[in-house]
Order: C-alpha cells, then structure tokens, then sequence
C-alpha cells in the first residue's frame, strides 16, 4: 500500500512553523495515522500470515505451515479462474457502459434544457441507493419474468419474457451495477465539462468546427483527466462488488456470477476455509494496488499542500 | 454560446429521456409500495393505492431495531471520523511540514486496501473479542473505512480559510484549541457538515461489512432488505416499502451534496 508512494516530494516553501507550532501539528495528525496505520497493517500481516497456514474453523485440529499450498490450491482450482474472469468482465463492461454513456450524458446535460437542474437531479439519484435495494427492485420489480415490468413490455410487444438471471445472469449483474455507477460517472464527468473554456470553444465554432468536431477535440481532451478519475475509482469499487451479487444469484447459476469477492466470502464464512480464503484475499488485494498505484499518482500531480 | 433549437430540442429529448429511464426503477420502487401484494404482482397501474405495506413492515417487531441500527452506526461512524479528523486535517491544512504532502496520499493509499482481501482477518477479530454483530464494531470500521476521505475533504475545506483571520486570532492572544474551536469551526461549519453528510451516505450504503459482520443484534437496513431475498419473503410490495423508507431520507440528503460528493469522492482531483 504505503510503497505506492515517496513521501515529502516537495516541502511547502510559504508556511515556515516554528517548532513548537511543528509538533502539536504532528501530535494532531498522530492519532489519525497510527489508527490507519493499525486498520491497514493489522489485517494486512494477518492476511498474509493465514494465506501460509492450513486453516479450517471446522477441523481446528489441522493447523501448521502450509508452504504455497493454499495458493496452489487456489489456481488448480477452475472456480479461481472463472471468478477472475467473472470479475474482469463485469469490471470492464461496466466501465464501459458507465464512462462512454457518462460522457454522453454529460455533454447533453451541459446544453441548457428547460427542467435541467430536476432532470439531473432523477438521473443521479441511483448512485444513492443502497446495493441490496437496488440489486433486489432490479431483480424482483423489473427483471422477474412473470412479475417484472420488462416481462410485462416483451409480452404487450409480442415477444416472449425472458428469465434474466437464469438465461444472463452475469449481463444482469452488469446491468445493476451499471445503473448504480452510471450517476457518479456522470456527475464527475458534467463537474468536468462544466469547467471548459467556453471561449476556447466559441474559438473553435467560430473556426468552422461543428459540434461532432468540438466534442472530439475539445471536449474529450479536457476530460481525459476526469475520465481517469472516473475509471480507477470505479474500478476499486467494481473489482469488489458483492451485495448485489449476494441478493440475487449467491454467486450462481453454478458458478455464473461468482467473481473474487464472493468467492473469497463463500470461501471464508460459507466453507470456513481461512487458509484458502486468505489466499484469495492477497490475490484481490495485489489486484486493488496495480490500480491503486495509478491512481494515487494522478492524484499527486495536484495536489498542493 | 448560443444553442440551435435544434440543439435545445435534442438536449431537451435526451436529457429527460434519461433521466426518467434512470429514475424509473425508483419511481417504480416506490409506486409499488403502495400497491397491496395482490396488485403488486401485475405491473400496472391501475390499483387502489394503501398503506398495507408500511404497516406490515413496521409491524415487524424488529423493523424499527434495523432502523435504529442504521441510525446509530451511520451516525456513530461519521462522529468517530470526524473527531480523529478535524485535528489532523486542520494541523495539515495550517501547519503543514515536509511530511503532510506524503502523509496525505499515504491516507489516500490505505482506502485502496479492498475490504473483501481483509475480511477474514477482521472477521476472525472480531470474533475473537465478541464483536461480530456489535453496533461498535460496525461503527469502528465505518470510521475507520471513511476517515480518508473526511481528512481529505475538511483539508480541502480548511485550505480555503484565509491565513489572516488566524493570525489575527494568533495576535488577539487566541491558543490552538480555542482557534479551533472559536474561529475554524465556524468559519468551516458548512464544510465540516458536507463532510459530515458525504460520510453518513456511505455508511447508511455500506453493504459488505454489514452482511458480513452482523446478523439479528446490530444489522443495519442494508441487511434487513438483504433478507428479502430469500424465496419466502419474496413480498413486492413489502419489499418495496421497507426499501422506500430505507432509501428515502439519504436520497434527499444525496440530493444536496452532489458538489461536495464530486469533491470527496475524487479526492480533489475533480474541481
């Protein structure tokens, strides 16, 4: 976590405490670091420390050094692999689906509309929906073949409903976690949009360039900043999604929607197999910091202390 | 710049398209919490609005218990956060060494460790000194999980304070904790509540520590709606009213943070 980083790159050049100034600033910040501190290293050693032992609650019995077994275990077995894959998909569709309509979305509610401000307002709301309600008003009120609306719709069309979770489990899980993720994409994207130039833009119109033209080389260049914000946040949350997939398949039609955090989770609290679940728990974790590493760089070329 | 009505007509169709077809489920969420279960179970529109639905779900014994765990923790987490914080995003923001820059994006790091990779450790813990399915513990960890993001907000927020009004404090004869107490705070008072209010979203949201970690004592909403998924409580219009009244109130705060959300949620490196 910490290694991402090289603290002290730059000292503040303007603000020049005197030391007693310096250290009841430090005996501010203390209690907040070594809370984190404990939060982050504690379970960290400990994860690694299970991800080596043979560990079971059910037999306490077998317990000892278990070399790279767990780890062994975890890839000879095909349900690690489907859940990474499972997690890959459902992080890039998502992403995809939320950043390329998020830029969409933003630039139409950049325009000015009659109603603009109350038609954000509803279209952002879904991102403060709890994921146990969202995921079961989706799976339930809409998606359920015989009750849902969508049923309802195919069948006043003249199509037949389809069963969503049984026929596309993971593409419904994606939809879900799309319809959660679509607002805060949009959100960070308009907050985006709205800070553009509008001169450099009636520049360009005056130019002769028409909207497609603008867009494209004005608009998506000064959001590229943005966009990578949107992306790696998400994706620190999409590598993780659990409720959702908790509520509605428990990770099935066989093994359909199970992806790293609910296999972890199944592992640990279902099959009591702390070794194993602690293995995968490292897997998520080196998976979380490639990202993470990126993230806290882009966000360390802005800030100013 | 100057919209075509062509332009204005486009913007109008799509802007509100969406928005209705993003809103719709909620909508839809809440139109059926007015249906009786009879109704509920053919998507239409045409029914006799009632109440039933809300009184069975607060006839619950234990409604009103996840409510109330909900109310505690979400409140309980954002004052624990917000304590540790203040001081330290005020020393930052005010007296900032050679380390605060470091510091800061170590905080930041350490919201990137994911819960499900230390659930195990932490649920052994737990377990180990009679915490799981404790109020404190969910509020330890809700604090804990949003005290990066509440540093960084308020050290956003305190940034913005003028350094002449403290040195005028200083010269006035005013020690650190009562410029604190009697100039930061109230000068930051409506930083300090966004923050405040950004922080009791995602904990009344939080939905992996919360199933994970409680059952029937200390389950907060999240994990009362979570047990509806089970085929024998498959109630829609149930469902639908206990997930109104457990979305309604954080929707409307929601709705007055969008600004401070942008903010909090990309650490600043959104303006």
């Amino acid at each position: 976590m910490s290694a991402t980083l090289s603290p002290g790159a730059s000292a503040p050049p303007h603000d020049t405490e005197a030391a007693p100034g310096r250290k009841v600033g430090s005996l501010l910040v203390m209690p907040s670091v070594i809370v984190l501190l404990a939060w982050m290293i504690v379970p960290l050693v400990m994860t690694l420390w299970f991800s080596f032992q043979y560990y079971n609650l059910v037999s306490p019995e077998t317990r000892g050094f278990a070399g790279i077994d767990n780890y062994q275990y975890l890839v000879t077995d095909p349900d690690f692999w489907v859940s990474l894959e499972n997690t890959l998909i459902l992080l890039v569709s998502v992403l995809v689906i939320t950043v390329g309509l998020g830029i969409l979305l933003a630039v139409v509610f950049n325009q000015p509309f009659p109603g603009r401000n109350i038609a954000r307002v509803l279209a952002i709301s879904p991102f403060f929906v709890m994921p146990t309600v969202s995921a079961l008003i989706w799976k339930n009120l809409l998606m359920h073949p015989i009750y849902g609306v969508f049923g309802a719709l195919a069948n006043t069309m003249g199509f037949n409903a389809v069963d969503w979770f049984a026929q596309f489990p993971l593409s419904s899980v994606i939809a879900i976690v799309s319809w959660e993720w679509l607002p805060f994409a949009l959100l960070i994207l308009l907050t985006a949009v709205q800070s553009l130039d509008h001169e450099q833009r009636e520049a360009a119109r005056m130019d002769g360039a028409g909207v497609i033209a603008q867009f494209f080389f004005i608009t998506l260049p000064h959001l590229s900043r943005a966009i990578g914000v949107v992306i790696m946040i998400e994706t620190i949350f999409l590598l993780t999604v659990f409720a959702e997939i908790f509520v509605t398949t428990s990770g099935g039609p066989g093994n359909a929607t199970t992806n790293l955090a609910f296999l972890i989770y199944a592992r640990a609290l279902l099959q009591y197999d702390i070794g194993g679940a602690s293995a995968g728990g490292v897997v998520a974790i080196v998976l979380a910091n490639i990202v993470a590493f990126f993230l806290v760089r882009s966000i360390a070329r802005r800030l100013e202390v | 710049m100057r919209a075509t009505p062509l332009q204005r007509f486009l913007a109008t169709l799509f802007g509100w398209g969406t928005a209705l077809l993003l809103f719709f489920p909620i909508a839809w969420m809440v139109l059926t919490s007015f249906k009786s279960e009879r109704d509920a179970i053919t998507p239409g529109l045409a029914f006799t609005p009632t109440l039933d639905s809300y009184r069975d779900v607060f006839a619950r014994a234990d409604y009103l218990n996840f409510a109330m765990n909900s109310i505690v923790i979400s409140l309980g987490g954002t004052v624990l956060a917000l304590l540790f914080a203040i001081p330290a995003a005020y020393a930052m923001a005010f007296h900032p060494t050679e380390r605060t820059r470091g510091t800061l994006l170590w905080m930041l790091s350490t919201k990137m460790l994911p819960p499900v990779g230390v659930l195990v450790p932490i649920y052994l813990l737990f377990r180990t000194v009679g915490m799981l399915d404790t109020r404190s513990g969910l509020v330890i960890i809700y604090a804990l999980m949003n005290l990066p993001i509440v540093v960084w907000m308020l050290f956003t927020f305190y940034k913005e304070v003028p350094h002449e009004i403290l040195e005028a404090g200083r010269m006035d004869g005013a020690k650190t904790a009562g410029e604190v107490w009697y100039l930061l705070l109230p000068l930051t008072l409506p930083g300090v509540a966004s923050t405040g209010l950004l922080s009791l979203i995602l904990c009344w949201n939080e939905a992996f520590w919360s199933l994970n970690l409680t059952s029937a004592g200390a389950a907060p909403l999240t994990a009362f709606i979570a047990s509806f998924s089970s085929p024998e409580g498959l109630f829609f219009a149930k469902l639908s009213a206990a997930s109104t009244m457990a979305v309604a109130p954080i929707l409307v705060f929601g709705w007055f943070s969008q600004r401070q959300l942008v903010q909090g949620l990309t650490f600043g490196a959104v303006k």
